[in-house]
């Protein structure tokens, strides 16, 4: 949210990792557009009501998380009831059968770190791989990467399933991460990334000093592509923390569910006949699964959007 | 908000081609090896072993037994599957330019420097990005509920009595919302962030050719941006065709409006975990796959032609 804002038009200083370096152009238009543009009341009003479409949800949430049971039945749902219920329910959430929420928690913590940090890793050597060398066959990977962004991820579910279940992997973690290893956009992004912040003339003069290319890689390259690093890790983690479908088809054993299974199972144990409401429950867990990502995001945002600032540069 | 710079040291003089390595060396595999490896485990092994299934039959009597193409002859005469494309088709037609069509107007609106706090705006409209579709179909579930929901609120509030969302006339829709509510931020800021690398000489241009706020979208603005545009638009499109999250997640609060075949993903989901006909169900998939790259790319080539 600094408002340093750059325009591309001319080389400004680096400011890729950030923006304390250098000065900074703002990009007011001032003058290249007749007048100043004035600020709009309608305009600010009229994007407030999306803004409003967007909150409501989250603002319900945030409300009936303090709510008992019976009162998420009896009270209106975008104001508080009686009892303020929002610490008692997060305690329930921990501790309900067993406390199996936080081994939940503990897998999606698991399959974050090994599917979207290894995904990240993988797209970092690949990106950097197809921004800075000629190799046989390059042509051919980049076509076959791109041309299977467009084969729905669905379509590959069963035979995917079906190819674990006879490796063995099904109904183990690793079901869900060999899939979350291979992100295209991430390598899509990283490719763009590496070929703009990394100079060949630096790679060429470690080259020169001798250096060996798993060397230039790690001391040249790496540290240059850490706000790409950052973007994609984000949005691999977003992809990993949020994902039902793949450990819905893969995973029967509810020890090994990440959170979004588990919660669409509490969700589920209402609707079978003698199974325990807990509905509290569900909407505190859905609190307590979102806040993470979003803390991320508000932490971290300099770093994703000018990574997705870069990868916009391309289209 | 800093848009990306090359450092000044990558200035590229313009007269020389990047410098890559000289020899067509294998280095880069080195590199590239683990992830096409990993791709070639997890995507394309299951493509081929998917076409391979298809081809196939499990009967009772007889066993798994090769039947040529006859699984996608029997696809092709399969109501179920038809209804499923269409009801997509429809949510496509109609969700997809809802969506995209607010993105791009707030876009727009962030662009302009007209708004007050603009950077507020920007981040919380992005924000239900990070919300998982079980998370955000879990909320709109509720709120939908007519008894205890938002909208049973409103109707004992305003002693009304407003139509149930999770009928079967009203779910389609109601589901386009939630995705909707999902991804308008995160095209949203597509558009944004392609919106802030024009080169302002464009804008100093249409400056001196006296051109008004409207004038400057429509010549500047919106065709600068198509690759975003087009971008979104396939992504979308796939995402449309590949519905399933929000209706499986959806299914238990309103078991008589969703069935089971209530998308084509959700109809091979249901044939092959419920009915176990693999068989069927990978060729119900290809077929599925090879209508949304053939509109993905009939897309791309119509939005590129255009392109300045």
């Amino acid at each position: 949210m600094s408002s340093s804002v750059t325009t591309a038009s001319q080389p400004a200083p680096a400011q890729n990792s950030g923006g304390s370096k250098g000065v900074p152009r703002l990009r007011t238009r001032k003058g290249h557009v007749p007048g100043r543009p004035k600020r709009s009341v309608l305009l600010t009003v009229l994007t407030g009501l999306i803004l409003l479409y967007t909150v409501v949800p989250l603002v319900w949430l945030v409300i009936s998380a303090t709510k008992t049971q019976e009162g998420l039945a009896d009270s209106s749902g975008l104001w508080f009831s009686n009892d303020f219920a929002l610490w008692d329910n997060i305690s329930q959430t921990f501790s309900y059968h067993d406390g199996i929420f936080v081994r939940w928690l503990l897998n999606t913590l698991l399959y974050v770190v090994l599917g979207a940090g290894g995904a990240t890793l993988l797209a970092i050597l690949g990106g950097y791989a197809l921004a800075k060398f000629t190799f046989p066959g390059k042509r051919a990977v980049f076509a076959v990467v791109i041309g299977a962004v467009a084969v729905p991820g669905t379509a590959l579910a069963v035979p995917t399933f079906l190819m674990f279940s006879k490796m063995g992997l099904t109904d183990t973690p690793w079901a869900v991460i060999i899939p979350s290893l291979v992100s295209p956009f991430g390598l899509y992004l990283m490719w763009v990334f590496a070929t703009e912040a990394i100079p060949n003339e630096l790679m060429e003069a470690a080259r020169i000093d001798g250096a060996g290319e798993i060397r230039t890689f790690f001391q040249v390259a790496l540290p240059l592509l850490a706000p790409g690093t950052v973007t994609v890790l984000l949005f691999t983690t977003v992809a990993t923390w949020n994902n039902y479908f793949l450990p819905l088809i893969m995973l029967k054993d509810p020890d090994w569910y990440p959170l979004t299974l588990g919660l669409d199972a509490w969700n589920n144990q209402a609707q079978t006949i003698g199974g325990d409401v807990i509905f509290n429950l569900v909407i505190t867990g859905s609190l307590l699964t979102i806040i993470p990502l979003i803390a991320a995001f508000l932490l971290l945002q300099r770093f994703w959007q000018s990574g997705l600032a870069a990868g916009s540069v391309k289209e | 908000m800093t848009t990306l710079q090359p450092p000044a040291a990558a200035k590229r003089r313009p007269d020389r081609p990047p410098a890559k390595r000289d020899r067509r060396s294998w280095t880069g595999w080195g590199f590239i090896g683990p992830f096409v490896a990993v791709f070639a485990l997890v995507f394309l092994a299951p493509i081929v072993y998917s076409i391979y299934l298809s081809l196939f039959r499990d009967q009772l009597i007889g066993g798994t037994t090769f039947v040529g193409l006859d699984n996608y002859t029997q696809a092709l005469k399969d109501e179920q599957f038809w209804d499923s494309l269409a009801r997509v088709a429809l949510f496509l037609a109609v969700q997809v330019p809802i969506m995209l069509g607010i993105a791009l107007l707030i876009a727009l609106a962030l662009d302009s420097g007209r708004l007050y706090g603009k950077d507020f705006f920007r981040i919380v409209i992005f924000l239900p990005y990070a919300v998982p579709a079980v998370v955000a179909t879990l909320m709109w579930g509720f709120m939908y509920g007519t008894k205890y929901g938002l909208v049973g609120d409103i109707n004992s509030a305003f002693d009304v009595t407003l139509p149930d969302p999770l009928s079967s006339d009203l779910v389609l829709a109601s589901i386009g919302n939630i995705v909707t509510w999902e991804f308008i931020g995160y095209n949203m800021l597509i558009f944004y962030s392609a919106l802030r690398v024009i080169p302002s000489s464009l804008y100093e241009a249409a400056e001196i050719d006296g051109a008004g706020q409207f004038r400057v979208i429509s010549a500047i603005k919106l065709p600068a941006i198509r690759g975003a545009l087009v971008i979104a638009t396939i992504f979308s499109i796939i995402g449309s065709f590949q519905l399933f999250n929000e209706p499986a997640i959806l299914r238990p609060l309103a078991r008589n409006a969703i069935t089971t075949d209530f998308t084509p993903n959700f109809y091979t989901y249901s044939l092959s975990f419920n009915g176990q006909q693999h068989n069927y169900s990978a060729a119900v998939a290809i077929i599925m796959g090879l209508i949304t790259m053939v509109i993905a790319y009939v897309v791309q080539l119509r939005g590129m032609r255009k392109g300045a």
